[in-house]
């Protein structure tokens, strides 16, 4: 008697497995009929590869890449605003003394639109001014210290040991001043930083800046490009969130450089990035004569990618054969998308 | 009324002590002395094909405000609802048009204004299913042999279990006690790991603890009302009790299934099928123990064990149609909790029904075994189900 009933309940239930399975086997059809919808998916994909980047923008009254990126001993101020930070004075064998006034201090800068990073900077800019001098000026910098952790300014470059700036008794404490001196040698691209441990924490924060060594005889004319490629470790994670050339992630995507056709380009590109073993530096449509450390008047190369390790600098010379919008960026493409690329636009 | 303004006295003293620490207290130190604690979690990620849908919660104490958007370590444009800062417990929905890839991990990150990032691991990208009619059938489908067929295979071993002796039948109410067990302590390790993946502001340890006395104590009650009616039978009470214990367990299975099934992990979705419905036959067993003396004639209990089994398997195509295109940790969180104390509840029943109120005999050797045997059977099963 139970056979039977069992028998039943077991129709029943293959009934119900039956009625309910059939849809699922049209599942693949429908899906293949869902996919075909040509318009608005054209579109999405469209968007979707060009749309890489950042949204928004970062506000560039206090620190703008592109003035930046073509100053030097303050030029960028008005005469008036100028020499409180710099002041130039002839000396009797023909050079110049050049004072500088700088100084330490926490700022927090904008290095993506609306990511604030709360940087330790040289006069409240990241990287620090330039210092650039001609070889045999005699530099000296009146460096004040007004930020919350001892700091010192370390040229690279000749000068005696107590200008170093690097062992423990020539840090400067906080709210105390130190004033270096040296002669600017030898000609070349060069860079001062914070020598206080732990190195990484000082560098990584902000404290860096380029030292232009020119030679006695001019370089011959061109549109000169200061860039010093950088990252910031936001989250404390000692890894970089975000890669620039000079400060602002993707700055030049939107506000490309503009320069001319067959003008000479001399880019004074100094490497300073924390953490990553390498950076590079990679521009399109173009080749560039390479000058190592700009110490030696022949080119090291004739490329268009260059890699560089923290601390090594190079000047680059180049001229734009064709107009038209060029990239540059790293040649690390991790960096590249996370805010070291910029753009050429050369005009006729 | 004199009573209670007496008794309200320290409610309003407690109201003026919070208004004078606000202005008067040293709040200064909590606040501005230490950077801001920004918290964001990511519930839900939704694909769509070159789309990404992000639902997120600001489950701390501080406002956050989302400056950029990472995707695999490159930054990409997005469009933030209802706008790109979130004021603590507020939830946003985060838009990114990315060329995902079918089948790869996929990598979120969020950067805040203060350069924190939260990131969030897409393990298998495939597109979000639809709701529509063939995904519900479908997840029926699915739910009805996970848990309605199994279950109904198990209530055919009623016709055997009736010819058993009292001491067998006692020890097949232990085994079921046993398999009981075992489930609401899976269950609860399952609420335990789940309470990581819910925002800390929804306090996922208290959300379990409300649910499960919250069920456990209504059972109770529900179960001690309907004892004092005479109409009502003791054991078939208990069959529909162990009937509904069990289903509200298989919720949360159905909701494992569905949302392996949405967030791409199909071949874990059909390991566990596969799993729940040799699980779930036990259960059938269960349910059925406590009447195998009482339905001698099949043909006026039929009605009975339909229901039993709907009750019992049915909510897994509930739970897989939720698991499916609505899953929420939190609501999981919750069935899951309801469905642990409806499974303590039960077993509190059945330990009644087998010592017959008397604790003595209730430790017998073939109790014992029967309880052992039970956990056992659902261990050994259960290791189908990775």
């Amino acid at each position: 008697m139970f056979d039977k009933k069992i028998a039943i309940a077991l129709i029943l239930i293959t009934l119900t497995i039956l009625v309910l399975a059939k849809p699922s086997y049209t599942q693949d059809t429908k899906h293949k009929t869902h996919a075909s919808e040509p318009i608005t998916e054209d579109q999405i994909h469209l968007a979707a590869h060009g749309n890489a980047g950042v949204i928004g923008n970062v506000d560039t009254h206090d620190f703008d890449p592109n003035v930046y990126m073509v100053s030097w001993n303050f030029n960028n101020l008005p005469e008036s605003e100028r020499e409180k930070y710099y002041k130039e004075i002839p000396l009797l064998d023909g050079t110049l003394l050049r004072e500088y006034w700088i100084s330490a201090e926490n700022k927090d800068i904008e290095i993506a639109p609306g990511v604030m990073f709360p940087a330790w900077t040289f006069n409240g800019q990241v990287p620090g001014p330039t210092i650039r001098a001609t070889e045999g000026d005699t530099v000296k910098i009146h460096f004040t210290n007004n930020g919350d952790h001892p700091h010192s300014m370390h040229f690279h470059g000749f000068h005696p040991s107590e200008m170093d700036g690097a062992t423990v008794d020539q840090q400067v404490k906080q709210g105390e001043t130190f004033t270096y001196e040296f002669k600017a040698e030898p000609t070349g691209l060069h860079l001062y930083h914070c020598h206080t441990s732990p190195l990484y924490q000082h560098i990584s924060k902000g404290l860096y800046g380029v030292y232009i060594v020119d030679p006695k005889e001019q370089r011959k004319p061109a549109k000169e490009l200061i860039m010093v490629m950088n990252g910031f470790d936001t989250n404390f994670d000692e890894e970089n969130e975000v890669y620039a050339v000079n400060t602002v992630a993707f700055y030049y995507i939107d506000n490309p450089i503009k320069v001319k056709l067959n003008e000479t380009v001399r880019i004074y590109l100094v490497n300073i990035l924390e953490f990553d073993q390498i950076n590079s530096f990679h521009l399109h449509g173009n080749f560039f004569e390479e000058f190592k450390t700009g110490t030696l008047d022949k080119p090291n190369a004739f490329t268009d990618i260059i890699t560089m390790g923290q601390g090594e600098r190079s000047i680059l010379e180049l001229k734009f054969k064709y107009p038209g919008k060029f990239m540059f960026h790293a040649h690390k493409t991790e960096f590249a998308e996370k805010g070291w690329s910029g753009m050429f636009e050369v005009e006729k | 009324m004199n009573k209670i303004i007496v008794a309200l006295i320290p409610l309003i003293l407690l109201f003026l002590l919070i208004v004078f620490f606000i202005s008067n207290g040293p709040v200064g130190v909590l606040r501005g002395y230490f950077p801001p604690v920004e918290k964001v979690f990511m519930e839900k990620v939704t694909l769509e094909p070159n789309l990404i849908n992000l639902d997120l919660i600001n489950d701390g104490p501080d406002q956050v405000t989302i400056a950029q958007v990472l995707v695999n370590n490159v930054y990409y444009k997005f469009k933030m609802e209802p706008s790109q800062t979130l004021q603590p417990l507020q939830s946003g929905k985060i838009i990114i048009n990315y060329p995902w890839i079918r089948g790869n991990t996929e990598h979120i990150t969020l950067l805040t204004s203060n350069g924190l990032t939260f990131e969030k691991d897409i393990p298998v990208a495939v597109e979000t299913p639809k709701v529509n009619e063939q995904y519900l059938t479908t997840f029926a489908l699915l739910g009805v042999y996970v848990g309605v067929v199994p279950v109904f295979l198990g209530l055919l071993w009623l016709p055997s279990l009736r010819k058993l002796s009292e001491r067998w039948h006692k020890f097949l109410l232990s085994l079921t006690a046993g398999l009981l067990v075992f489930l609401g302590l899976e269950a609860f390790s399952e609420a335990i790991e789940l309470i990581k993946k819910i925002p800390a502001a929804f306090d996922g340890l208290g959300l379990l603890i409300i649910g499960f006395f919250f069920s456990l104590f209504t059972l109770l009650a529900i179960s001690e009302a309907a004892h004092k009616q005479k109409k009502v039978n003791k054991a078939v009470f208990l069959s529909y009790l162990i009937a509904l214990g069990i289903g509200l367990h298989n919720l949360g299975e159905g909701l494992a299934i569905g949302s392996a099934y949405a967030i791409g992990e199909l071949s874990l979705g059909i390991l566990l099928v596969l799993g729940f419905m040799i699980h779930n036959v036990t259960e059938g067993l269960a349910i059925v123990a406590p009447v195998a003396k009482l339905f001698t004639n099949w043909k006026s209990y039929i009605k009975h064990l339909l229901l039993l089994g709907l009750l019992a398997g049915g909510p897994t195509v509930i739970g897989a149609w939720i698991g499916g295109f609505g899953y929420s940790p939190t609501f999981a969180l919750i069935f899951l909790a309801i469905g642990i104390g409806a499974i303590f509840q039960v077993v509190y029943e059945l330990v009644k029904y087998i010592a017959k109120d008397s604790l003595d005999s209730l430790f017998s050797a073939t109790n014992a075994s029967g309880f052992i045997i039970g956990i056992l059977i659902l261990y050994v099963t259960g290791l189908v189900v990775v």
